[in-house]
């Protein structure tokens, strides 16, 4: 439990994402250069011979089924006062009950559904905006790309957890997708200067003048011919940011910043502490929702080298 | 048809644009219709530069381009896109003008959506067929294919084929065969010979003379971005006139002369124009001194050619320009 605090409360944005900056960058050049491509069939055999993305795979579509379907068979709601205060696990309440007598497992199912919308989200916000931004800048160049590089500077050195801490405290929370908008806003620099550097270097390649010289217009050249150069690594950075915002969301969750109308993992662990969980003894409250998010975001990130090896031929363990 | 007026490009280079670097000085060339011209230079002299500034891939940083009449320097989206209709570029490294993760039908797709859209399916077909005809492609050998697939010959005709479909009547050729063995070279050669009796204009890029020489109607040398001289292919040949023009012929063989022969007759011309400018002799000539000559650059600006860029009728239609090399040295003529 303590490893696992240490882990989500000291690691804020800052802690995956230097990391993650990395990992795909060690992809190298735009993986244009990288094997023809038509060949999602060849890619697909890869990525299904792959442990690490079979196994990252496994676990985090497991807790989302869960998630998903869990609620159908619960016969309490996450904070009806269900049964006996502080029973242990058992036939009828599989995570045991809560002081109050809540039942854990309906919080965790609940809890999942919250962790994988703000993952969502907030992965989703971030990459649409550092996207956005990568592709505009490393295309446009000049005075655009001057500006735009500014503002990613500028947010990259916001210290954004503090500030979402701010915002969060001041703003309050009211709701899973408003927290992942926030915390969107604030971790997508990285993926705008990665973007922007692979666009870049695509830009200059002559296939990028015939289209030019086929008449065509930027957004469309953006859309289908740099991009695609690049889907796969757009599809590395997505899951990262993925499981970036779930760990910065359990992170403000656990620090009792998290959304005031709903459940989630580190709302779960937060109210676990606040309630001496750990001095009663009760490890049934704070085991499950913090195996969940390492889990998850373990996963998440062992995929992430998993795809890499598919989508880097060089990487491939033969 | 395209007539480049004291076209100039000024790179911004260093952070923030710091320092200029000008790749392009006053460059002024026309090419007609049903002719080649080379544009000859070393690496660096700055002939893709001009290539590109005539496929509006880069703007210029001054003079005109004009093609057939209009003024063409400053072209919106749409007025631009109308130009390509009629003017289109294939470049040096075939690898790098297919996107790698694509077939290559992908290239002549795109050009059909964006200008025929309303073409249907097997009357474009029939389209891409004759124009792979006409580049002497089988289309079976090459549609479906990825371009790692295909050899660099393949996929250069495959770019000619495309500008084709459009119908074009000046095609930029920069440095097409500068990357392809010999055998194919010499298909993609002729093509362009066909091409030119076809009625087109082509502006022949290449950094190797003696392809300059096999090619082309009326040549253009460049060094470090300025035309140093210019004239009918024979005429620059037979009797080039600027140092760096004849330092580079003086290294290519001649089938019809010997080494000796060719020497002799340099030797010649060595003794005859040193320490001589020709361009400047013009312009004295002509009632200027060196002096005036400079200080009408600084004062007027109004079309005057600055800085003895410019360029003399030596012969009719064979032109060169001041007898230094590069522009920040002096005139061998002195001053
Ligand atoms: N995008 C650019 N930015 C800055 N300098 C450039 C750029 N492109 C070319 N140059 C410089 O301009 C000069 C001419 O380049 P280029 O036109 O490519 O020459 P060539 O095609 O004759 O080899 C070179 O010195 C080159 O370094
Ligand atoms: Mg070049």
């Amino acid at each position: 439990m303590r490893k696992e605090n240490g882990m989500t409360a000291t690691q804020p944005i800052t802690g995956p994402v230097t990391e993650a900056s990395e990992q795909p960058g060690a992809t190298g050049s735009p993986s244009g250069g990288r094997k023809p491509g038509g060949d999602a069939r060849e890619t697909l055999y890869f990525a299904l011979r792959n442990p690490k993305v079979i196994i990252g795979m496994v676990v985090v579509l497991g807790f989302l089924l869960l998630g998903l379907l869990g609620p159908a068979f619960l016969r309490y709601a996450p904070m009806d006062y269900a049964g006996p205060p502080m029973a242990p696990p058992s036939a009828d309440f599989p995570f045991g009950t809560t002081t109050f007598g809540q039942d854990v497992f309906a919080q965790f199912v609940a809890g999942l559904r919250s962790t994988f919308l703000v993952g969502l989200l907030g992965g989703g916000v971030s990459a649409v905006i550092g996207m956005t931004i990568g592709f505009v800048a490393g295309y446009r160049g000049g005075l655009i790309d001057e500006l735009l590089n500014m503002l990613t500077n500028v947010v990259l050195v916001i210290p954004g957890f503090v500030v979402l801490i701010i915002i969060n405290a001041y703003l309050g929370v009211r709701s899973v997708p408003m927290q992942a908008l926030y915390i969107g806003v604030f971790s997508w620099p990285w993926v705008a200067r990665a973007v922007r550097a692979q666009t870049l270097s695509l830009r200059s390649r002559d296939f990028i003048d015939l289209a030019r010289l086929s008449g065509v217009g930027v957004g469309t050249i953006l859309r289908r011919e740099v991009a695609p150069n690049m889907y796969s690594y757009l599809f590395m950075t997505f899951v990262l940011l993925f499981g970036g915002s779930i760990l910065t969301a359990a992170s403000l969750d656990f620090i009792g910043l998290g959304p005031t109308n709903a459940m989630s993992l580190g709302l779960m662990m937060n109210q676990a502490v606040q309630w001496s969980a750990l001095h009663l003894g009760l490890w049934w409250w704070f085991i499950p929702p913090g195996l969940g998010i390492t889990l998850i975001v373990g996963s998440l990130y062992i995929m992430n080298v998993g795809l890499d090896e598919v989508f880097n031929p060089k990487l491939r363990e033969m | 048809m395209l007539t480049l007026t004291q076209l100039d490009k000024v790179y911004k280079t260093g952070t923030f644009g710091t320092s200029d670097l000008h790749a392009v000085r006053q460059v002024s060339l026309d090419v007609q219709r049903g002719e080649v011209v080379s544009l000859i230079g070393e690496s660096g002299s700055g002939k893709s530069t001009i290539g590109k500034m005539v496929l509006h891939l880069l703007d210029s940083t001054g003079g005109t381009i004009t093609f057939d009449g209009r003024d063409v320097t400053k072209l919106g989206f749409r007025a631009r896109r109308d130009y390509y209709r009629k003017v289109q570029g294939v470049f040096q490294d075939p690898f790098s003008s297919f996107n790698p993760i694509f077939k290559v039908d992908r290239t002549f797709e795109t050009l059909r959506q964006s200008y025929f859209p309303k073409v249907s399916g097997s009357e474009w077909r029939s389209r891409l067929d004759d124009a792979l005809a006409a580049v002497t492609l089988e289309p079976d050998d090459i549609l479906g294919k990825f371009p790692h697939q295909l050899s660099g010959g393949q996929l250069q005709r495959l770019l000619i084929a495309r500008a084709l479909l459009l119908d074009i009547e000046l095609l930029v050729a920069d440095e097409i065969i500068s990357m392809l063995d010999a055998s194919t070279r010499i298909d993609v050669l002729n093509l362009l010979g066909e091409l030119k009796a076809r009625g087109l204009g082509i502006l022949f890029v290449t950094h190797d003379l003696s392809l300059g020489n096999y090619v082309s109607d009326r040549v253009v040398i460049l060094y470090k971005g300025r035309i140093v001289e210019r004239g009918d292919t024979t005429a620059v040949f037979d009797d080039p006139l600027h140092p760096y023009t004849r330092d580079l012929l003086a290294s290519v063989p001649h089938l019809d002369r010997t080494w000796e022969e060719v020497e002799a007759e340099e030797a010649g011309r060595a003794a005859r124009l040193a320490g001589r400018c020709l361009y400047h002799e013009a312009v004295a000539a002509q009632g200027r001194s060196l002096g005036e000559e400079a200080a009408s650059a600084e004062g007027s600006g109004s079309g005057e050619v600055p800085d003895g860029v410019g360029l003399v009728e030596y012969a009719p239609g064979h032109f060169v320009g001041c007898f230094r090399k590069a522009a920040e040295e002096p005139c061998p003529a002195g001053s």
